[in-house]
């Protein structure tokens, strides 16, 4: 587990900023002075040449320190917390001067970069990893407009999420297109319910970006409307996910369903996958997906837990049915010691790397190199059938 | 069983349905077996149901929220007042379905010689004649069929050559193959070329001809060695020697998958199914395609046709697709093309090129044929009723006639009126409609009428066989099930 927020950094001397910093991290101490106050050095020399003029000088916890009431004249020198020694070059952090937090923006080595630009979400889904909140939260929208020009220009892929990032309206539009805008070459994933592109004008407006590589995933539960309804708490809502895939389509934008499989919906798989083939054969890829062990699934977990293994058959009959149609398919955050084994080609590395771990078991497995493992949240609840392949 | 949390509501509560209350949406229904049926709705989606579930369906007492009524709400059967996106979903399906026909002609027909160098009993076309120009396609007639071709829309052009032995004038094909890729500079169409051939005449220079220009070749393979040459008599008795060495040598300079072959059936065939599969096995063919022989040219004057009847054929066929089966199980990937076609249009969402099996038929509208004289065909079957002395299916002239005379007259029109299977009587009610198709040149030939009586008609009484028999298959042996899934090709 990578932590991408701590508020266990120590300032020494004074500390100038009076709102929030954005900047990216760069080791370069020679920097042109005019350049320095909008970035932050990763430091790494000794503490007693502090380099002057950065927005930020950031140092290892390890590092002595110097003496914070020496009076030197020293402005915002951070002393990292240990759990975010790792930042790098490249990597984009926001600093809270109130009480010296850090959140990694973005990591310039991790496998995805997402963005989550709202915790307000129009459905209540029983297995959701980030329970909504009904807040003003502007402020993230604002924040990822401005690290997209920080971000590095060979990046393979940002994620925009939520919540439900449609709820922003003509923000979302300008989300993607600054994306685009600023990242011409990066690849552009967003997560969202669907059920907003019901109006043709959304889809519209998103494929009238042009976005060169931009894919929309799409979460479709279950086959019929009650459902699905249910399983994401919301009246109509199946139509509606429909719909916005429809228009989307309609509008060439590439779409994604993803299925979130748990107790509830499990036992309709391999009629969903046949829904799916002769509905929406035109998506361009369907992942199935594991619970992740956070949030409501975390409280709900009793309810909605069912061992991986007591699912085999109808996951690979709904593979099987994907697959025979041509479609694009992957399983993610299944471990392949529980994934039958005629379909465990299909699975992927999926896990976020700051959230993928592994068991004692798995040492000694030989797959482990091909192996998604687990969401670091799901190691006090897997399954009883994990084994060293 | 656990509950959710307290801020979490029950499925009832998202559910808007009132229990009992739905709507039938379109569909039809025939019977599998003493106690089976299979539903179909409008775009080919199916369930096979009970004699009890149908009725509990049809009297609106479906468990309300039982595993069959959301089966019956998935694959859209019906509607109920908690959703109604299946409207659209239907509307888009029946699009996907009908797609092709907005394409309209694919495959294009030139009989680029009448001349034969064999004398089948069951050959509906051939002639035997020293007489060239008799019988032979001018570059006058190939020039004004491709200003046809070229008329048609779809951006998908297949030009096949037939006979006769269309090789006997292969400086007409170089021609024709020539000329068409010199047009399509100006229309930039995905243009295939197929020689429909006994292979016989089959030189180097026309491989090399055929490679540089992505020709395919199709063959007639009818068995083992004599019942080949028994179907197929040539002077000289080597036609099944020349075949086989043509499909070896097309098979090493094209590549396999630019070889086909097909059978034709005949009374001596019957008998021996397992034997042809094992020839065309042999050969290191993919697939076969177990045919029917039709009632035309030849095969009717010399009553061929009539000597077996659907249900003999049938066994035949049964038999055959059985042995396919049991290769397949023993590892070896075959198929056996008729059941692969129907297998495709029961679980995919697209319609099928296959002339017969599309309503409308696709006569003139998939395919069209222009005959060695310029006369225009609307099917391979039409041309050779045609030969027989009726022209009932004869749609004009390249030297004649507009495009648009030839594709708006009254027999393409009424043709296409006549081949809707939802307005026939008996295909309209037909549980399996959306799989069939109806061949109207057929039923002219045998019931004198286009559209025909189906209870009499062989055509719906072969189809109607090998549709349950599939469906049987789909439904009780999983094995076969999974091998027939596996030909599907969307």
């Amino acid at each position: 587990m990578i932590y991408l927020h701590s508020k266990n950094n120590t300032a020494h001397g004074e500390i100038s900023h009076q709102r929030p910093f954005i900047s990216k991290v760069i080791t370069n101490s020679n920097l042109p002075f005019p350049l320095r106050a909008s970035y932050a050095l990763r430091w790494h020399g000794s503490t007693e040449a502090l380099p002057q003029g950065f927005g930020l000088v950031l140092i290892s916890s390890g590092k002595a320190c110097p003496d914070r009431d020496a009076g030197n004249g020293l402005t915002n020198i951070v002393r990292l917390a240990p759990e975010l020694d790792y930042l790098k070059e490249h990597d984009v952090i926001k600093f809270q001067p109130a009480d010296c937090g850090i959140n990694v923006l973005y990591r310039h080595e991790a496998n995805s970069n997402a963005f989550l630009v709202t915790e307000r979400c129009n459905s209540f889904c029983i297995m959701c990893s980030q329970p909504p909140r009904d807040i003003n939260d502007h402020y993230l929208v604002d924040d990822m407009l401005e690290a997209l020009p920080l971000i590095h220009s060979e990046t393979h892929e940002i994620c925009i999420t939520g919540g439900e990032p449609t709820l922003w309206g003509d923000d979302f539009i300008q989300m993607i297109r600054a994306s685009e805008t600023h990242l011409p070459r990066t690849s552009l994933h967003i997560l969202s319910n669907g059920r907003n592109f019901k109006n043709l004008d959304l889809a519209i407006k998103v494929a009238a970006v042009k976005h060169h590589d931009l894919m929309i995933g799409i979460p479709l539960y279950a086959d019929y409307s009650q459902l699905h309804d249910y399983i994401v708490q919301a009246d109509n809502a199946f139509d509606d996910t429909l719909r916005g895939i429809l228009n989307l389509k309609r509008c060439r934008v590439p779409v994604e369903i993803r299925v979130v499989i748990h107790r509830e919906n499990y036992h309709r798989l391999p009629q969903l996958a046949e829904f799916i083939t002769r509905n929406l054969l035109f998506v361009d890829h369907v992942a199935l997906m594991g619970l992740e062990i956070r949030g409501f699934a975390k409280s709900n977990l009793d309810a909605i837990w069912i061992d991986p293994y007591d699912y085999r058959n109808e996951l690979a009959e709904a593979i099987d049915t994907l697959a025979r149609s041509r479609m694009r398919v992957s399983l993610y955050n299944h471990p392949l010691c529980v994934i039958p084994e005629p379909v465990r080609r299909f699975a992927v590395k999926s896990i976020s790397d700051w959230k993928n771990d592994f068991l004692n078991e798995c040492q000694n497995c030989n797959s482990k190199q091909e192996c998604g493992g687990f969401f670091s949240s799901n190691l006090t609840k897997t399954s009883d059938h994990i084994k060293a392949l | 069983m656990s509950r959710l949390g307290k801020k979490f509501r029950l499925p009832q509560a998202f559910d808007q349905a009132v229990p009992g209350q739905y709507w039938m949406l379109p569909c039809r229904f025939v019977n599998l077996d003493d106690n089976r049926y299979v539903l179909t709705n409008e775009v080919g989606e199916h369930l096979v149901v009970t004699r009890p579930q149908l009725e509990q369906f049809v009297r609106k007492t479906v468990s309300f929220h039982g595993d069959f009524y959301h089966d019956l709400k998935s694959k859209h059967f019906l509607i109920d007042d908690d959703s109604n996106v299946a409207v659209d979903l239907l509307a888009l399906k029946y699009r996907t379905k009908a797609q092709q026909i907005s394409q309209f002609t694919a495959l294009h027909l030139f009989v680029v010689s009448l001349r034969c160098d064999y004398t089948c009993q069951y050959c509906q076309v051939s002639r035997q004649t020293d007489d060239k120009l008799a019988y032979d396609m001018s570059q006058e007639t190939a020039d004004r069929a491709l200003e046809f071709v070229f008329r048609s829309p779809s951006p998908a052009i297949k030009i096949e050559f037939q006979g006769g032995e269309p090789l006997l004038n292969f400086p007409l094909i170089q021609y024709v193959v020539d000329q068409a890729k010199r047009i399509n500079e100006n229309h930039d169409k995905n243009i295939q070329f197929v020689i429909t051939t006994n292979l016989s005449l089959l030189t180097d220079d026309i491989l090399s001809f055929c490679l540089a220009h992505d020709i395919c070749l199709s063959t007639s393979l009818d068995g083992p060695q004599d019942l080949h040459n028994l179907n197929r008599p040539r002077p000289g008795r080597n036609g099944y020697q020349l075949t086989v060495e043509g499909i070896r040598k097309a098979q090493a300079v094209l590549g396999r998958d630019k070889v086909g072959a097909l059978m034709t059936t005949t009374e001596a065939s019957l008998p021996r199914v397992r034997e042809i599969i094992d020839t065309y096995l042999s050969l290191g063919m993919d697939a076969i395609f177990l045919r029917a022989l039709s009632p035309y040219g030849f095969a009717v004057k010399t009553g061929q046709a009539y000597k077996y009847d659907v249900d003999r054929w049938f066994e035949f066929y049964k038999e055959g697709l059985n042995y396919v089966l049991e290769i397949n199980r023993q590892g070896y990937p075959f198929v056996e093309l008729y059941a692969s076609m129907i297998i495709n249009k029961i679980f995919s969402p697209f319609g099928t090129g296959y002339v017969d099996l599309q309503s409308p038929s696709g006569m003139a509208i998939s395919a069209i044929v222009y005959n060695y004289d310029g006369d225009i065909y609307a099917s391979d079957e039409a041309r050779m009723l045609a030969e027989m002395g009726d022209k009932k299916f004869r749609l004009g002239s390249v030297h004649h006639d507009s495009y648009e005379d030839v594709i708006l007259s009254d027999t393409v029109l009424d043709t296409l009126e006549a081949t809707l299977s939802e307005s026939l009587p008996m295909c309209n009610d037909c549980g399996f409609l959306p799989y069939c198709g109806t061949e109207p040149v057929y039923h002219h030939a045998t019931q004198g009428d286009a559209v025909g009586h189906k209870a009499t008609s062989g055509f719906c009484s072969k189809n109607m066989k090998i549709f349950r028999y599939l469906f049987t298959l789909l439904e009780d042996d999983p094995e076969a099930r999974k091998i027939l899934l596996s030909w599907v090709r969307p």
